[in-house]
């Protein structure tokens, strides 16, 4: 631990969450925990095409069914074009999507919704709607999309922010640091890799869910399964064309987002069904629906060229990517540039750097945010050709590494030049524990007596692998969080904030920032959060944003609830507000005479120059730390069968202050388990129409208790200057790192490459013949 | 149809569809802890303990639960006063999103009802139809061997 965080009373410690007993004694506390009397349930029904023009839609059948109270189409819902990107306004994805269309753009895509008194209401009046279909020819791959005379997926003329819409391009991005052509000239090893990932999906165990109903003001409140409650009141808004204000969004416990509830998804229906109706209305996805119509990690191909001299310095970059966003451009631009601006930036080191990549449309699964966003996808090609390059130099890859990564006080060029889809914002490191991750990682995996040993035992062949990576700390210049807090005059304080809990525990951890600041425990902070009424603005939990935005802006609320009280306790101790400190539940005078924060607050609510003591204030962060992370894993390959096994998974990061360090390590074991699914088993797999042919758990496979190696997460503290309590964000940077770690470990043990996920026994022993012939 | 249901103890008595499984009747009767997931017994969210044994709920049709015991997380704490599983899971940081969490402690209460002293495989393959997205199964694994100690002791402490 840093000498800074061992001065902490309430941070640095796993304290327990503040919603915990709720959630471990099971109280209702989710959406559809809710049960409001008269609710009506909403099913939609998709297309069966993946390209498909709707020539007519007949729901008098189904309108006249008893217990329907509403059936939504093309024909009577809102035009507006929007994102469903639930991301910072203007949003840099394309207004490509309305609630209805008479065009559907892949299998799944919405066609009507019928809303009646019960479920199976519901879903027998969607049997009675009768739809004809103008079958179109469909794109159903990346290299299709943009071929000449593709089909065009987004010909509608009205839908703005499509890079070139006739050759179905969603984004273009091309962005140059020295001359990469000249680099690779003067470069003595040149190394290149393509590497392909796959569709994946988030599977948050709750689906995507949300409630709604009308409030005594007959304002729509949208209680919803969110990670960006602020952006849903605006995109509802925008979709549904009423006022702003006649929105309210509550965001309750929610069961995990990862990425796919950053995304304004299906509060549109259930609130244009509150406001039809006027009756409360339940939408809640099936698996099958969440797996064919809600969101996946862009599946992209991305080259990586690597050119270093002899002695081991990268002397050029070159990364090149093609993202998949199927049917819509949600984050089809952001998740492209970050899969070079969180990547690149880490070796510095090169002088001449390119990045360049488009994403095109498909009749395919919708991409979206998933957590790591774009830098899952670029660390695998990236990570795995410095694994090659250090054996052409005959180098140690962790020496390569060292020779090459960012080191603290040191900025890169790429910071500047490539943003959130636009320039970014430059910045120096402020804090880097990334050569030290590396040793204790080695150390920790026996890296030396293991690396190109290739233990065999049976069928088995042992092999180590390594990868290091950065990510970043929200936004620079656009996020923007925001915190209220009041005291009560027992001693306790409302915190009020908008950023929004999806499970990771940032209730608890923004409330011990406040409480160490306000020099109580965490048992006097009371927390609201995530309520458009009642708490402040905040972007929402993206981005690896919330403990760094949300905490600062929870910090310097707290600093000027502090001087208040000082303020008002100077007179009570008869010394300047300036000497007196803040502990224990009182203030302390440099005598050591104190008063109790209850009595600060009683003269300040009943007794003299009375004034609530509370104050708001804001966050709009200026640069984005990046947490490091060195991953290391030991595999076994399965000579015989192609299967990979995990034998040991070790995880060094520099985390900044871990605030809460059970759940620093909880985001960090969450997103490397994660990983390791990607890697190793998950994928969507498309029929010939573009339909998903496994949306179920059973036939998806993520990772179960026993698909877990034994991990060693370590957080390896620094202290990040510019970080509230000297803290970075965690949220993201686990998932990047078992592909190209678990890649370099097979290599290790059998001397394969392998370049497209999942690695599936299949591709694993076909790469072992390959090789063998 | 009607069926009679003995939840947490009590006896109560509903009426149903023949087709309608146990989650979805316990969820209409109020008790909300028990979630879905996939209602294919894919996640096990919605795991209860049906006649002393864990099941999946989503699985089970209502009728055939007939006459039969449940026992659902509502039924496990005494007012303010967690059963160990539940304290165990707390104290290890074992919950993030809590919403696999009651299912994983009802498997958990199963387990160590009829194992008290599980090796660190026995519980893996005990919960291993408790899928859970947010943890990475590692402060779980320690929760449910904390909870078997606490057991042990007797104890239940908030």
């Amino acid at each position: 631990m840093s000498n800074q965080a061992k001065k902490f009373a309430t941070v640095g410690k796993s304290l327990r969450k503040v919603d915990g007993f709720a959630l471990v004694t099971g109280k209702p506390e989710f959406v559809a925990d809710l049960q409001l009397p008269d609710t009506l349930h909403i099913k939609i029904l998709g297309s069966p095409y993946a390209h498909a023009r709707i020539t007519s839609i007949d729901v008098s059948a189904a309108e006249a069914m008893p217990g329907v109270a509403c059936v939504l189409t093309h024909h009577n819902t809102p035009p507006h074009r929007h994102t469903t990107a639930g991301q910072g306004y203007p949003e840099p994805s394309p207004y490509d999507s309305r609630m209805f269309e008479n065009k559907v753009r892949f299998v799944g895509d919405r066609v009507a919704a019928v809303a009646a008194e019960t479920e199976a209401l519901a879903e027998a009046a969607l049997k009675l709607i009768r739809v004809q279909y103008e079958e179109l020819p469909a794109v159903l791959s990346m290299d299709e999309a943009r071929r000449d005379g593709a089909p065009v997926i987004h010909d509608e003329t009205d839908s703005p922010g499509i890079y070139d819409a006739s050759r179905n391009i969603v984004a273009d991005v091309d962005i140059d640091v020295g001359d990469v052509k000249k680099g690779f000239e003067e470069s003595d090893e040149i190394v290149e890799f393509t590497c392909e990932t796959q569709y994946a999906q988030h599977t948050p165990i709750e689906t995507h869910v949300v409630m709604s109903y009308l409030d005594s003001a007959h304002r729509l409140v949208l209680r919803t399964s969110t990670q960006v409650p602020f952006h849903v009141r605006r995109i509802v808004a925008q979709t549904l064309g009423i006022p702003m204000q006649q929105i309210r969004v509550i965001k309750p416990r929610i069961g995990g987002g990862f990425g796919t509830k950053q995304e304004v998804l299906i509060e549109d229906l259930a609130g244009l069904v509150s406001l039809r109706t006027g009756r409360p209305a339940l939408l809640s996805l099936t698996r099958r629906e969440e797996f064919d119509a809600s969101r996946t990690r862009h599946p992209m191909r991305v080259r990586v060229k690597l050119g270093a001299k002899k002695d081991g310095r990268l002397h050029a970059i070159e990364m090149e990517a093609t993202s998949n966003t199927g049917a819509y451009g949600s984050h089809g631009l952001t998740v492209l540039a970050n899969t070079g601006s969180k990547t690149l930036p880490l070796y510095n080191k090169a002088p001449n750097a390119h990045f360049y990549g488009q994403a095109v449309y498909t009749n395919l699964p919708v991409g979206g945010a998933y957590r790591g966003y774009g830098a899952t996808q670029g660390y695998f090609p990236l990570e795995m050709a410095m694994d090659e390059m250090a054996e052409r130099l005959g180098l140690d890859p962790i020496e390569l590494r060292r020779i090459n990564h960012i080191q603290l006080g040191e900025t890169s060029p790429i910071f500047e030049k490539l943003g959130e889809g636009r320039e970014g914002v430059s910045q120096t490191m402020k804090s880097c524990e990334l050569p030290r991750c590396i040793d204790i990682g080695a150390e920790r995996i026996g890296w030396t007596k293991k690396r190109g040993k290739r233990l065999k035992v049976g069928s088995w062949v042992h092999g180590v692998g390594m990868s290091i990576m950065m990510q970043g700390s929200g936004i620079p210049e656009i996020d923007m969080a925001a915190a209220t807090i009041k005291m009560n005059e027992d001693g306790s304080f409302n915190l009020l904030m908008g950023a929004t809990d999806l499970g990771t525990g940032s209730d608890t951890i923004l409330a011990q920032i406040a409480a160490e600041v306000l020099g109580v425990p965490l048992t006097k902070m009371i927390v609201t959060s995530s309520d458009t009424d009642l708490t402040p603005f905040d972007v929402g939990a993206y981005a690896s944003s919330t403990t760094y935005v949300s905490g600062m802006a929870v910090q310097r609320t707290a600093e000027k609830v502090r001087d208040q009280i000082f303020g008002v306790a100077a007179p009570m101790l008869d010394v300047s507000a300036g000497e007196l400190t803040l502990h224990d539940d009182a203030v302390f005078a440099p005598s050591g005479q104190s008063v109790g924060l209850d009595r600060v607050c009683q003269r300040a609510t009943y007794e003299t120059d009375q004034f609530q003591i509370g104050a708001t204030a804001s966050c709009v962060p200026h640069e984005s730390p990046a947490p490091f992370l060195a991953n290391f894993a030991e595999v076994a390959v399965n000579t015989e069968t192609g299967k990979v096994k995990i034998v040991h998974y070790v995880a060094a990061v520099d985390c900044g202050v871990a605030i809460n360090p059970h759940m620093a390590e909880g985001q960090m074991e969450g997103a490397i388990v994660n990983g390791i699914g990607y890697a190793l088993t998950e994928e969507m797999i498309l029929s010939s129409k573009g339909r998903v042919r496994n949306p179920s758990l059973f036939d998806y496979k993520i990772p179960g208790m026993l698909d877990i190696p034994p991990m060693d997460i370590i957080l390896v503290e620094s202290y990040e200057p510019t970080g509230p309590m000297g803290a970075k964000s965690v949220g993201e940077i686990g998932i990047n790192g078992p592909i190209p770690t678990i890649a370099n470990a097979i290599y290790d043990a059998v001397g394969i490459r392998l370049t497209e996920t999942p690695f599936t026994p299949e591709r694993v022993l076909k790469a072992i013949k390959t090789a063998a012939e | 149809m009607t069926i009679t249901l003995t939840i947490n103890g009590l006896e109560k008595t509903f009426e149903i569809d023949p087709g309608e499984k146990l989650l979805e009747v316990l969820r209409r009767e109020g008790y909300m802890s028990v979630k879905k997931g996939c209602g294919t017994g894919d996640c096990g969210a919605c795991a209860i303990l049906f006649n002393g044994r864990s099941v999946n709920s989503c699985l089970v049709f209502a009728a055939k639960a007939d006459g039969g015991e449940i026992l659902t997380v509502e039924g496990l704490a005494t007012g303010e006063i967690l059963h160990p599983v539940q304290t165990a899971f707390l104290a290890e940081g074992a919950v993030q999103c809590g919403y696999c969490t009651p299912g994983m402690v009802m498997t958990t209460v199963d387990l160590l009802t009829r194992n008290p002293d599980p090796t660190e495989s026995e519980i893996r393959e005990a919960l291993s139809g408790n899928l859970c997205r947010c943890t990475g199964y590692v402060k779980q694994v320690r929760a449910v061997q904390r909870a078997a100690e606490l057991m042990k002791d007797g104890g239940s402490h908030v």
